[in-house]
């Protein structure tokens, strides 16, 4: 089963959205229940991950949904300021654990990764491939073909960001924010210029894998749906 | 929705790190390289073992700037050279690919940048560009020639003209410069064009355009690789900027842009050849500084032979559209591709130290901006076949010619001495005026063909 965890708020925190996609966490953003039900695909969620420290009612009802389920959505990790711990001593069975924000992108892994082990899941996979792209996103070896591909880091942070979503389209400015981030200040032009260096390590035969969506962005290959 | 988190940025840090060490490891890595470049533009190397490395991405490495062009100081010499992770690649053809290289900026004792590093000298005018708002784009075509060795004592030899060396054919050469490409792209330095030049033996590929602090970087390992790679085949490749009298010289036309975001700055569809208002200014600044900023990047005593009449290079301080001996070019682009708008500066050569001349580019253009410079008139096409005093007549100024005119023109320049700072500016000039006046005193082959019959 492919992993996926549902995120409150949608669009959610930049620096939660980083942290995820970076440690090769799959997820999706939802602003409510309804939204949720309409996002969840056919296997379930394998957790929610719900930001409480800015729109905390909205959180709580959200959190309080996702329990009342008939097939409830476990684990759920909550993100809370430091002072609103007093609000989650009423709540304890509401959430399975929680972190305090500003997060540490480390802690933030290795407590899913710990819930999941309790919820006997397996971790996410390490091996993220497609077509004769494969990147192993705890060693950070990148493969064309069986044979290593040396990427610089932004370089590999990009292929992996646009291998684990294959045929989906980006635009500069999501990319530009979800790889790069916020303490990033070069403008657009630099996805443009590291597609073109992706490509060119690519080279000439898979160059094409990344494609340019003409005034929208990029996308790598084929959604396995169509 | 964006809060900075402290956490986050070092971990950033970290994984860049971690990716270097594992890259390390994974691609068994024996040597590391860690680049930097003097004030001359020659690019130094510190190697590493990778048990070194982690400590060297984590605390930097001390070493003694003293040997170094341009890094030595008075009082003190000691320096530390910190690795920037993210330019980690390994060199696709030393020792079988056993070998990685970085970048390194380099800081002085107390933790400040090292104003002798020409890295940082133009993270610091790109700097002042962007609190601007502006991003500044480079693309360069890079001329050079191969010849068949590199021994400096007879005229060089040509690889591939039949007349001057028959023991190789013109194949040599461009199975050469086809091998150099695919290196420099799985080092994922994209070109755009190559092809062959017009005098025998000159090559020119084009790299593609990319931010111009990564573009610094770009034609430090361009040259290397260029190098590396005849050497390997036992040829020379030189970019020397004239290197056979009667020849087309070698230059490192930039083609230069300013971005806003996703926006060329550049580009306006209403005004005349769709060159900005900002771009028309960035230009003015050019022109109007570009006496001052000549010794940088045209460095070489040697440099001036190519500015000269009769070889398509610039000679006079003016712009057009299709005049290629124009200092500045305003290519004709395509009315959709609002990107590709674009200037092309054409007096720098090869041999330049790329971080100072794109700092002094960069501070250039952006005076015209800030003051708000008028473009001058287009420069017609004939001007350019004028003689000197016809040209004053109509207020043209010529760039220098020679290294001793373009030194003064510098040292009257508060401009230059602002984008290159005390020590930089100082150095150059002392180092340059030594240049001079060894070559001065110098007696060469044609004065002795033209003088000691008759006198």
């Amino acid at each position: 089963m492919a992993e996926s965890f549902v995120v409150f708020p949608n669009p959610p925190p930049s620096d939660l959205a980083r942290a995820l996609d970076l440690d090769g966490h799959r997820w999706t953003a939802v602003s409510s229940s309804t939204e949720l039900a309409n996002a969840e695909p056919e296997e379930g969620f394998t957790g929610a991950i719900i930001v409480a420290d800015e729109q905390a009612d909205a959180a709580w009802a959200l959190c309080r949904d996702l329990r009342k389920r008939d097939v409830p959505i476990e684990p759920l990790l909550l993100l809370v300021s430091g002072n609103q711990l007093e609000e989650l001593a009423s709540r304890d069975d509401q959430y399975d654990d929680f972190i305090i924000t500003p997060f540490h992108p480390r802690e933030l892994d290795a407590r899913l990764k710990h819930l999941l082990w309790r919820a006997g899941r397996g971790v996410r996979p390490e091996l993220i491939e497609y077509g004769p792209i494969a990147l192993n996103v705890e060693t950070y070896q990148a493969s064309l073909e069986g044979r290593p591909l040396d990427l610089t880091y932004m370089e590999y942070e990009l292929l992996r960001f646009l291998t684990a979503q294959p045929g989906k389209v980006f635009t500069r400015e999501t990319l530009l924010n979800r790889v790069w981030g916020y303490e990033y200040y070069g403008g657009a032009r630099t996805v443009d210029v590291h597609v073109r260096r992706l490509r060119s390590k690519l080279g000439e035969e898979h160059a094409n894998l990344i494609q340019t969506i003409r005034s929208v962005g990029y996308k790598l290959g084929q959604s396995r749906w169509g | 929705m964006t809060h900075r988190n402290p956490a986050a940025i070092s971990w950033m840090v970290e994984r860049q790190h971690e990716y270097v060490l594992r890259a390390v490891e994974e691609r068994n890595v024996k040597l590391i390289r860690l680049w930097f470049t003097d004030v001359l533009g020659q690019l130094k190397s510190v190697a590493i073992s990778p048990i070194e490395l982690e400590n060297a991405l984590e605390e930097g490495l001390h070493f003694d700037g003293s040997a170094i062009d341009g890094f030595s100081r008075v009082q003190e010499s000691d320096v530390l050279a910190k690795p920037d992770p993210g330019t980690f690649e390994l060199l696709p053809w030393a020792d079988g690919g056993s070998t990685g290289r970085m970048f390194c900026n380099i800081f002085n004792h107390d933790g400040k940048p090292f104003e002798g590093d020409p890295r940082h000298v133009l993270r610091r005018n790109l700097g002042k560009l962007r609190d601007a708002g502006f991003e500044m784009m480079a693309a360069p075509e890079m001329e050079f020639f191969y010849f068949a060795d590199g021994d400096p004592q007879s005229p060089p030899k040509p690889l591939d003209s039949g007349g001057y060396f028959d023991l190789t054919t013109s194949d040599v050469a461009s199975d050469l410069r086809r091998q150099t490409i695919s290196v420099l792209e799985q080092m994922g330095i994209p070109v755009e064009y190559s092809f062959h030049e017009d005098s025998p033996s000159q090559h020119e590929i084009d790299l593609r355009y990319t931010g111009a602090s990564e573009m610094a970087d770009q034609i430090m390992t361009f040259r290397l690789v260029v190098r590396e790679l005849a050497l390997e085949r036992g040829h020379y490749a030189s970019f020397m900027p004239k290197p056979l009298a009667g020849m087309q010289g070698s230059g490192m036309h930039l083609h230069l842009s300013l971005f806003e975001g996703d926006n060329n700055t550049f580009h306006d569809d209403d005004t005349p050849y769709h060159l900005s208002k900002t771009g028309q200014q960035f230009t003015a600044g050019l022109l109007y500084h570009a006496r001052e900023i000549t010794a940088i990047t045209n460095q070489l005593v040697n440099s001036y032979k190519r500015l000269v009449v009769g070889y398509e290079a610039p000679v006079w301080v003016g712009w057009a559209r299709n005049n290629r001996s124009a200092l500045v070019r305003v290519p004709v682009t395509r009315p959709d591709k609002h990107s590709s708008t674009r200037i092309e500066f054409r007096s720098p050569d090869p041999a330049c130290n790329p971080y100072l001349a794109f700092s002094v580019i960069a501070a250039a253009g952006l005076k015209g901006i800030q003051e708000g410079y008028e473009l001058p008139e287009e420069a017609s096409d004939n001007l350019f076949e004028l003689d000197q005093r016809s040209a004053k007549k109509l207020g043209i100024a010529p760039l220098p010619t020679s290294l001793a005119e373009a030194l003064d023109e510098m040292e009257r320049s508060e401009l230059v001495q602002e984008a290159l700072g005390e020590h930089i500016f100082e150095w150059f000039l002392r180092n340059k005026r030594d240049e001079w006046r060894s070559y001065k005193a110098h007696v060469s082959q044609w004065e002795l063909e033209r003088y000691l019959p008759r006198w």
